[in-house]
């Protein structure tokens, strides 16, 4: 066996344990750090692929912030679990439906899966002198400029629909206005009063 | 293939170095320290009396919003690198295209400064 064969076999165990400890934990967040180590392993299983941009991706984006924002998500929610547990009993027959339909659909499309002729020699990463992020660029915001821009877009709308949504300003509060507070004139700052005895202001 | 894989040699290296370190700490706590439980011992410490909650809050979901602000910036760097690594041989649509994105998410980063989103109080 090979050390790619090994490591390979190293990081779909990870992923696998890492998915099904996921579901089964029974604290949320632990369920969270075993979705990280899935993750990660995956990320180890594309660079084996030879795509390491998307397994260096997988890192930047969803170790990095998608985990992390899930982490907030199940912190911020304040939900008492073992009663959701006892709620989940009553859809199980559903779940299990679900589930076996998926089966069978990967059932079924394992079951007709045929190879094209020569298709061993496309399976491989494409070897040359170009790397794959280099690759990428070249395709990406010219080839595919239609698909970039429209990615710019969903991401402008997540941005003004993650603030309209959640931005709530406090009435009451004293706020920093940094140029007001650099003009201001100390001359004007203070008032003097010269208030004579016994009549007040 | 095998070349690609020895590159990474010094990560895997890295890798199972961090994970022994890891493992030989927790299992050292397991095999050295003295344990000597106790129902008052392991039990929460909250000056005298029972805990009265759960440990778990809510949060602000201020830190929600600060989190979503930081994967979209997140994912528009991840486009510009793939950009900057080819931009050698980029042609002229290439560029334009990625400053149009740019400029897109600007207006999207101007009405966040403008809503006073970045702002914590």
């Amino acid at each position: 066996m090979s050390v790619a064969a090994i490591a390979f076999y190293c990081f779909a165990l990870t992923t696998v344990a890492g998915g099904l400890f996921t579901v089964v934990s029974r604290n949320p967040v632990h369920s969270v750090l075993w979705l990280i180590l899935s993750f990660l392993s995956s990320a180890g299983l594309f660079v084996l692929l030879g795509a390491e941009f998307i397994a260096m991706l997988l890192m930047i984006v969803y170790v990095g912030a998608v985990a992390v924002l899930f982490l907030f998500v199940v912190m911020m929610l304040d939900i008492d679990f073992a009663e959701l547990k006892a709620e989940m009993a009553k859809y199980m027959p559903l779940a299990l439906l679900i589930g076996v339909i998926i089966l069978l659909q990967l059932a079924m499309a394992y079951g007709s899966w045929a190879y094209s002729d020569g298709f061993e020699t496309r399976l491989a990463a494409p070897q040359g002198d170009m790397q794959n992020t280099a690759a990428l660029g070249l395709l990406v915001y010219d080839k595919y400029i239609m698909l970039f821009q429209l990615a710019g877009l969903i991401l402008l709308v997540a941005m003004i629909g993650a603030i309209v949504l959640t931005l709530r300003h406090r009435q009451n509060i004293k706020r920093q206005d940094v140029l007001a507070q650099l003009y201001r004139d100390p001359a004007k700052a203070m008032e003097l009063k010269d208030i004579k005895p016994g009549q007040g202001l | 293939m095998e070349e690609m894989l020895r590159e990474y040699l010094p990560i895997i290296v890295f890798l199972g170095l961090a994970i022994a370190i890891g493992l030989i700490l927790v299992l050292a706590a397991v095999v050295v320290a003295v344990r000597n439980p106790d129902p008052e011992k392991v039990s929460a410490y909250e000056c005298g009396f029972n805990a009265f909650d759960d440990a778990r809050m809510k949060f602000d979901v201020r830190f929600y919003l600060v989190s979503i602000l930081f994967i979209i910036f997140d994912l528009e760097v991840a486009f510009l690198f793939p950009w900057a690594v080819a931009f050698k041989d980029l042609s002229m649509v290439g560029f334009w295209s990625m400053m149009v994105f740019l400029a897109v998410l600007t207006i999207g980063f101007a009405y966040e400064w403008k809503k006073g989103a970045l702002e914590w109080e």
